[in-house]
């Protein structure tokens, strides 16, 4: 421990050599709202949800390393509204009809617009059309709700070792495909217990079958908010670390 | 205030009605709110035509003409537009066609869908005229507020009534918020 510290909105927080501003903040009890950043995984900086001004400046906080001495501000009224912009804007460019979603009460998307206070997305609805994939025995792939955050490219590549996802495309054609001849999840060696499963924070990859096997209004967002959740998350991550 | 009484006006457009049953759903509530609001148009008394109104409360997308006739006299009429649930906020349930063409939607409903003999699409020119996508309310005239939910809770629809009753800006919290 080096007893470094930076300030979080005036708090100091504590830090330790490489650890990013996302990662000091979680430990130290301060939620800041993220969809592509997850404890344990890689670092991707795409959605910018996590921005925070850092002295003066701009930076997404899970990708931006702790320094001694820098002033980090996140509650702000103009990142509030950025972020809404933001999470606004996903709802918009995907199809997302949470009262039709198996995924609703668990999925981050829709937890971390309720924690920065989003009623309706302002923005015209693209209603684009994506393909949903019900080719695996297990798994179904639905593109319409996904959110291009690549956990699941992480999982599959980085903790299943199989490397059963990518993005393909770029800009608004950017879409997630499965590394198959054929195009098809069914005919990859995706395993329904894989962390690539597990990990979609939104309802783009789901098992078969789960889906109501708890009831809307008792689901994990339905009882807690996401930054308790969040927090707890990265606790647990940092006590498996230390083993 | 309180000396004069709120006047509110209340439609479904592409909707289920879900949202008008969740506001009945403030179960006696609505006997102290009856003594603070007035309804004008509203399928709750069956009047048709709107007449200048404080509240004008709208469930349901935008998925045909009528719907768009009715809501921009909503919107020309109420003082304060408040858009209710999903399918007002988002489009919901109903916008979940917009990538089906029309006319498959159509025949898949009215001819080859489970039970139906002898089926045809409806084609009476009183009728109104579907659009080939849902539309939130949003897209089509201004919103002064929205409540979301499938359908909002009714302590949602009671927070934000006796809100305006009391001539407050609305506000409510986190805990009443939910999209599904
Ligand atoms: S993935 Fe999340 S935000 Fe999208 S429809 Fe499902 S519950 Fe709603
Ligand atoms: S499928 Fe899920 S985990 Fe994968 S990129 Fe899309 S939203 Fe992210
Ligand atoms: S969580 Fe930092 S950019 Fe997505």
């Amino acid at each position: 421990m080096s007893g470094r510290t930076f300030t979080l909105d005036g708090q100091p927080v504590p830090f330790t050599e490489g650890e990013t501003v996302m990662e000091a903040a979680l430990a130290a009890g301060v939620y800041i709202p993220h969809l592509c950043y997850r404890p344990g995984y890689g670092h991707h900086g795409s959605c910018k949800v996590c921005t925070v001004a850092i002295d003066g400046h701009n930076a997404a906080s899970c990708t931006t390393r702790a320094r001694e001495g820098m002033a980090v501000e996140t509650a702000t009224p103009e990142l509030a509204d950025m972020r809404r912009a933001l999470v606004e804007m996903l709802f918009v460019e995907g199809n997302h009809t949470c009262p039709a979603c198996e995924k609703s009460g668990e999925c981050e998307l829709q937890a971390v617009a309720y924690h920065i206070g989003m009623a309706a997305p302002r923005f015209d609805f693209f209603f684009p059309a994506r393909d949903l994939d019900a080719s695996h025995p297990d798994v179904i792939l639905d593109r319409n709700r996904c959110i291009l955050c690549e956990l699941c490219v992480r999982a599959s590549r980085d903790v299943d070792g199989k490397n059963v996802f990518a993005i393909g495309g770029r800009g608004i054609r950017a879409r997630l495909i499965v590394n198959a001849a054929s195009g098809r999840l069914g005919d990859t060696d995706l395993a329904k217990d894989d962390a690539a499963v597990r990990v979609c924070p939104v309802g783009a990859i789901l098992r078969k079958g789960d889906a109501y096997t708890k009831p809307v209004g008792q689901r994990t967002f339905d009882l807690r908010p996401i930054a308790a959740v969040a927090i707890e998350e990265a606790r647990r991550e940092r006590e498996r670390r230390r083993g | 205030m309180a000396d004069r009484k709120l006047r509110i006006a209340t439609c479904s457009l592409a909707g289920c009605f879900g949202c008008h049953m969740s506001l009945l759903d403030i179960d006696e509530r609505i006997l102290e709110l009856a003594q603070h609001i007035t309804f004008d148009r509203t399928p709750l008394n069956d009047v048709k035509k709107i007449g200048p109104c404080d509240v004008g409360i709208v469930e349901g997308g935008v998925c045909n003409a009528e719907n768009v006739h009715v809501l921009k006299a909503f919107r020309r009429n109420c003082r304060i537009l408040v858009a209710v649930g999903a399918c007002a906020l988002t489009g919901g349930v109903p916008a979940m066609r917009n990538n089906v063409d029309l006319w498959d939607c159509f025949q898949e409903v009215y001819q080859y869908g489970g039970g139906i003999e002898d089926g045809q699409v409806p084609n009476d020119p009183e009728l109104p005229l579907p659009f080939d996508k849902v539309h939130p309310v949003h897209e089509v005239v201004r919103v002064d507020l929205s409540l979301p939910g499938c359908p909002p809770p009714a302590d949602l629809f009671w927070k934000v009534l006796t809100d305006l009753v009391a001539g407050r800006t609305p506000t409510f919290d986190r805990t009443l918020v939910h999209y599904d």
